[in-house]
């Protein structure tokens, strides 16, 4: 099957003004087939958003090729939907009006979909409230409308749950496999928490301490539909969540180290 | 009825009641008005000096009583609150323009920082005379003192929003098939719109300020020449006069003022703008 996102030889060099240049990641090779959920973990600061943000076409690659669903990515990508770590909702503008944007952005505004994609994240009751008014694990619902709402094939995600508490993100993450779940869409996940890569993916990718590279893939083969909150008991899981925390725990250490020498 | 039954009626102490905190306020204003008049009355406050409350207070009925020719009250208000609308819009439009302009090109801000910080350094009341003399006693030279004013509010306010604007809403709507012109009308403005509305009081009571004291140091109509035509006569009633009318006109603005501000910010604490 042809690869729906596919890396290779990428790096990226930041150059910020009037400090030192640094290698975020380097010369990563990556192929992900269509239809599958791949997430990457590693240690904070090993450049995983920004590959997220390279195969969205936020940010140019200085070297390498990165190619989305057939084509070469030069330039800020509308074609896949890009769940951002904070909150991306505009705030001036109600729930209903922030999951439209991406339709009107396009030129035909379609509200029944609108309201249908609300209805289906359990946003309805909440349809004309601005953001300020909603929890955070709701806004989180509306930017998942607001991403899925024109139906993209590619779903790139940057740590979306990570400031929500635990309960509210283990509901996030069922509701997310269930929206998932028979659309055929790849996904791209990252995450720096290793259960929460296990319990939702079909693969994930560990990277080392930056600049990031690819340390090793693992094959999740738990399986579906699944309940994340049940799942990390089953003893597959336990066997791959030892396997890949052996490669993880190294890297956060190495990770570690390093900041406080920084500092 | 026991003290965790939600439904029983609490009664609210009577401090932290509308109408009594009402009541105290307009004491403590009587009080003061008062005391004012007692002491004028005695001849502990000097008449010449001070006036008396009910000196001004007879003085601002008998110009509202003067009808509405060119030299009466309400022609001299009509003037100022011109001077404070016009010098507030232009200042206002200039200020988001420019603002805008500079938060979006960093060479263009970075060439013109020094000038204006050069300016804004500048205590603005004392171009009053230079605007006199380049613009003539008439309403040019206030409007202009209030445009200066009004400006650099709405200039810092506008840039600061848009250069500081949150990357990620940005990102976010080009990423949802936003072009140029969306990310501009969709995420910039309103971001700086909701700085300038919070801006709002502030300039205005500037445009208004500005008008008053540009009319004051020259002009041949406005409250701010009321108040110097009174001064120069020594007549003390006269310019207590005019402070009063100029103070409840300053104070009907801002409230008016204040509702536009919860009309423009229904997102932030409750709905719709």
């Amino acid at each position: 099957m042809a690869a729906a996102i596919s890396l290779h030889g990428v790096s990226k060099v930041y150059r910020p003004p009037r400090k030192r240049p640094y290698l975020a990641i380097e010369r990563i090779e990556l192929d992900i087939p269509s239809g599958r959920f791949v997430s990457v973990v590693g240690p904070s600061g090993c450049g995983k958003s920004t590959l997220l943000s390279l195969v969205a076409g936020l940010i140019p690659a200085t070297t390498g090729e990165v190619t989305l669903n057939g084509t070469r990515v030069a330039g800020i990508r509308t074609d896949v939907g890009f769940i951002f770590q904070r909150d991306a909702l505009l705030p001036w503008r109600t729930v209903r009006e922030n999951v439209a944007l991406p339709l009107r952005f396009r030129g035909h505004g379609d509200a029944d979909r609108v309201r249908e994609w609300i209805a289906r994240v359990g946003l309805a009751p909440f349809i004309d409230n601005y953001p300020h008014e909603l929890s955070g694990g709701m806004r989180k619902r509306a930017q998942l409308a607001q991403s899925l709402v024109v139906d993209p094939a590619t779903l790139l995600m940057d740590e979306p749950f990570s400031a929500l508490d635990v309960q509210t993100r283990n509901l996030m993450e069922n509701e997310l496999l269930n929206l998932w779940g028979a659309s055929g869409k790849t996904v791209l996940f990252i995450t720096h928490d290793l259960e929460e890569a296990i319990a939702l993916s079909d693969e994930i990718v560990v990277m080392t301490a930056g600049p990031g590279t690819i340390k090793a893939r693992y094959p999740v083969d738990l399986p579906r539909p699944r309940n994340v909150t049940e799942i990390r008991f089953a003893p597959e899981f336990v066997a791959i969540y030892e396997r890949a925390w052996a490669d993880l725990r190294d890297e956060v250490e190495r990770s570690y180290k390093r900041s406080l020498e920084a500092s | 009825m026991t003290a965790l039954d939600l439904s029983a009626p609490v009664p609210v102490p009577i401090t932290k009641r509308g109408w009594f905190i009402r009541l105290v306020q307009l004491g403590v204003i009587a009080f003061f008005v008062v005391a004012w008049e007692v002491l004028g009355q005695l001849g502990v406050l000097d008449k010449f000096y001070y006036s008396r409350p009910s000196l001004f207070i007879a003085r601002i009925a008998q110009w509202f009583g003067e009808g509405l020719g060119p030299t009466s009250i309400w022609n001299d208000m009509r003037v100022t609150l011109l001077e404070t609308v016009l010098g507030f819009v232009i200042g206002t439009l200039l200020g988001v323009t420019i603002g805008y302009a500079f938060a979006r090109n960093q060479l263009l801000g970075q060439a013109f920082d020094p000038l204006l910080s050069m300016f804004n350094a500048i205590p603005r009341l004392v171009l009053a005379p230079v605007f006199i003399l380049a613009f003539g006693i008439d309403l040019a030279s206030k409007v202009a003192l209030g445009v200066t004013l009004v400006f650099f509010i709405v200039f810092f306010a506008t840039f600061t929003a848009v250069r500081d604007v949150d990357q990620t809403l940005v990102d976010n709507v080009r990423v949802l098939g936003a072009r140029r012109r969306d990310v501009t009308f969709e995420v910039l403005l309103p971001a700086a719109f909701s700085a300038i509305v919070a801006s709002l009081r502030t300039s205005a009571g500037f445009a208004f300020a500005g008008a008053v004291v540009a009319e004051y140091i020259g002009s041949n109509a406005g409250l701010g020449r009321r108040i110097a035509t009174a001064e120069a006569f020594f007549d003390s009633t006269g310019v207590f006069g005019g402070i009063v009318v100029i103070a409840v006109l300053a104070l009907i603005l801002d409230f008016a003022l204040q509702w536009v501000e919860g009309a423009f910010s229904r997102w932030k604490p409750r709905r719709e703008h």
